[in-house]
């Protein structure tokens, strides 16, 4: 079946769903599923080769949103089962749903070695900063400063860049957006697609109801103007750096591993 | 046509996994079991496999359940303190049931123990590990013939019920030597699938023929959403419910419980009668000189190999009115087990912890102690 509607892609016997208002997850699910639905229209993925793997926390929740085979597994370790699957059936497109915490804390170690082998997979971190479906507590990225309900007094720790993160680890593809840019993001989610091997999307997003409303920023507008406002895709003083942040060519994991079984195989035959 | 080689018992079970058909192995080096991972590195990519080594024995499980879902028969191995870092996915693979295999090569702990040296004392780990209500099947081989054929009920059963199943061996069937039979006449039980190309609304009923839903795969146009959280028969999170929560992990309970007696039928196990007032229990690595004890003394002798799900019924059925010694490498395990199928009263513990099985000798003298 071609999915040409992006509203066939929604369990709508699962809603409403359990995101706040405002939340920046609503965003990232909602470009997700248009880009989705473009790329079956246009027949360069298969609705039924394509598989959405998450971890734990609010964004991890956004695949079981969406009607394709998906994988709702563990805290941090989405991107461990989703090297499973991709190895045993390279035909299937695998995107990893995940959140800061998900990502960077606890998952930090899976993050850097699919990375660094060059995993066929695309991440979209949603990063908002903190733990939100545990109610608000201070994550890898949360800013020096930033109140959280376990930093009361304000974050005593620098924060993971992510993007320099997977960069150092060898990811070959990594760019940046928010959910001030959606059009940009879209894309983003479409070259990654296109391409083999680790492609990871950090999306800085809003979460009003545990990071804004501890950090002046109640309101979910704010919160996106604020991310307008403090990101550029040049490199500006006190700004983030949003963009396409690193794209070159590796060798993908995938070719790597069954270029090696078919050489063993070859050669056996040959004996 | 079989073949009859010199195995050592790791080796053995690696080649059990892959007639078995198993074509994925992740996994982390760890002492004893490390030869399992090696043999399986040069092995698989010859039958067309993967071999991948992961970051660490969470990944190693996680992404043995990625290739699971995917449609693969797929293991890790692993000894004790991968087989903690691995429990909170044991749980995953039984609250998604999803078939896949660990093999757990037992070392001495607690902590890092002893690497070198064998145990049983994981027992109870394997059964009661992970967070929740579950059960899960466990086999323990005593020889190297053993690995291998315990490997196969392990994938099978693993299929058949969609659980996860241990290979709960120790350091010395691992590490020993003999002679195996690699026999090419294995039964292989593949999972039950749904019907290709068909959006599956119920993935998870809530009543299924005994008890084993088929298992969508993805990639094959089922459109499922599979989750760790409490799901109803769509396989949606319904956690507030008690009621889907009490049915569904009653029935992830009860489709390995209903069928322990037949499971212990299938896979077998010793029973040697004697003429005796005392019966030795005994499994594993440790079952060997225990078997040897029993012959010299003349007494009867039962070895499991299925050590979870227990069969209280059969226990009862064969050693009711014997005093039993059951001899172990741990300081009471299995032990606690059979006190809850027998008269307490009669039920007697060799715990061996340290490294070794104890020798005939040590065993002969506990039973003369028992019979006074
Ligand atoms: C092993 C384990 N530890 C802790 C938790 C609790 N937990 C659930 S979600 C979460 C953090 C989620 O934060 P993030 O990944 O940033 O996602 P968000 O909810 O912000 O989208 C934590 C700590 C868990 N589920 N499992
Ligand atoms: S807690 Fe934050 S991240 Fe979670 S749904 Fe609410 S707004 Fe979104």
């Amino acid at each position: 079946m071609t999915v040409v509607d992006w509203k066939e892609l929604i369990r709508w016997d699962r809603m409403p769903h359990i995101l706040c208002p405002g939340c920046g997850n609503g965003t990232i699910l909602n470009v997700l599923v248009r880009v989705l639905a473009e790329k079956f229209e246009e027949g360069e993925l298969d609705p039924d080769k394509t598989v959405l793997v998450s971890g734990i926390g609010c964004s991890s929740r956004l695949p079981g949103y969406v009607k394709l085979d998906s994988l709702h597994t563990t805290h941090g370790r989405p991107l461990a089962f989703a090297t499973g699957i991709k190895l045993a059936n390279p035909d299937l497109e695998v995107i990893v749903i995940t959140g800061d915490g998900d990502a960077a804390a606890i998952g930090g170690n899976h993050l850097i070695h699919a990375a660094r082998r060059n995993l066929d997979v695309t991440v979209i971190c949603a990063n908002n900063y903190i733990y939100g479906m545990t109610g608000g507590q201070v994550s890898p990225t949360t800013p020096r400063g930033a109140k959280s309900t376990t930093t009361p007094y304000g974050n005593p720790e620098p924060p993971f860049d992510l993007c320099e993160l997977v960069i150092g680890a060898g990811a070959p593809h990594v760019e940046r957006w928010t959910t001030a840019h959606p059009a940009q993001l879209s894309a983003a989610i479409a070259r990654a697609l296109e391409r083999e091997g680790f492609s990871f999307i950090d999306v800085l997003c809003q979460c009003p109801t545990n990071y804004g409303r501890r950090n002046d920023m109640r309101d979910p507008r704010e919160m996106v103007k604020w991310l307008r406002e403090n990101t550029s895709t040049r490199d500006e003083e006190g700004k983030i750096r949003i963009g396409i942040l690193r794209d070159e060519e590796r060798e993908p994991f995938l070719k790597r591993m069954y270029d090696m079984i078919e050489e063993v195989r070859t050669s056996e035959e040959g004996d | 046509m079989s073949k009859v080689d010199f195995l050592q018992g790791n080796e053995a079970c690696a080649e059990g996994a892959i007639v078995a058909g198993c074509r994925f192995f992740a996994g982390y080096p760890i002492t004893p079991s490390t030869e399992i991972a090696e043999r399986m590195s040069s092995r698989l990519p010859e039958v067309g496999g993967v071999y991948v080594q992961m970051e660490d024995e969470i990944a190693s499980l996680a992404a043995v359940i990625g290739a699971s879902w995917a449609g693969i028969k797929a293991m890790t191995a692993t000894a004790g303190p991968g087989f903690s870092l691995m429990q909170e996915h044991i749980g995953y693979a039984v609250m998604t049931e999803t078939p896949c295999v660990v093999v757990n090569v037992q070392r001495g702990g607690p902590s890092t123990g002893q690497p070198t040296k064998a145990s049983q004392s994981d027992v109870m780990q394997a059964r009661w590990g992970s967070h929740g209500d579950y059960e899960i099947v466990a086999l323990s081989p005593s020889t190297v013939q053993e690995m291998y054929d315990l490997m196969i009920e392990c994938f099978n059963w693993s299929e058949r019920l969609r659980v996860p199943a241990v290979l709960l061996t120790d350091e010395v069937v691992g590490h020993m030597r003999e002679r195996v039979v690699l026999r090419d006449d294995v039964e292989t039980v593949e999972r039950e699938l749904p019907p290709e190309g068909e959006e599956i609304e119920k993935p998870f009923p809530m009543e299924p023929d005994d008890l084993v839903p088929p298992m969508p795969v993805f990639g094959r146009g089922h459109r499922v959403h599979v989750t760790g959280l409490t799901h109803d028969e769509r396989g949606y999170p319904a956690t507030d419910d008690p009621e889907i929560h009490r049915k569904l992990v009653t029935r992830l309970c009860n489709k390995v419980r209903k069928r322990a007696r037949e499971i212990h039928e299938e896979v077998g196990y010793d029973f040697e009668e004697r003429e005796s007032d005392v019966a030795l229990v005994a499994y594993g690595g440790c079952a060997r000189t225990v078997i040897e004890a029993a012959e010299e003394l003349g007494v009867t002798v039962f070895r499991p190999k299925v050590i979870h799900p227990f069969d209280p019924d059969l226990i009862r059925d064969l050693l009711d009115g014997y005093e039993v010694l059951v001899v172990e490498m741990n300081l009471g395990q299995y032990v606690e087990m059979v006190e809850r199928a027998l008269d307490r009263e009669c039920v007697h513990l060799l715990g061996y912890p340290g490294g070794y099985p104890p020798t005939p000798e040590r065993v002969i003298r506990e039973v003369k102690k028992l019979s006074g």
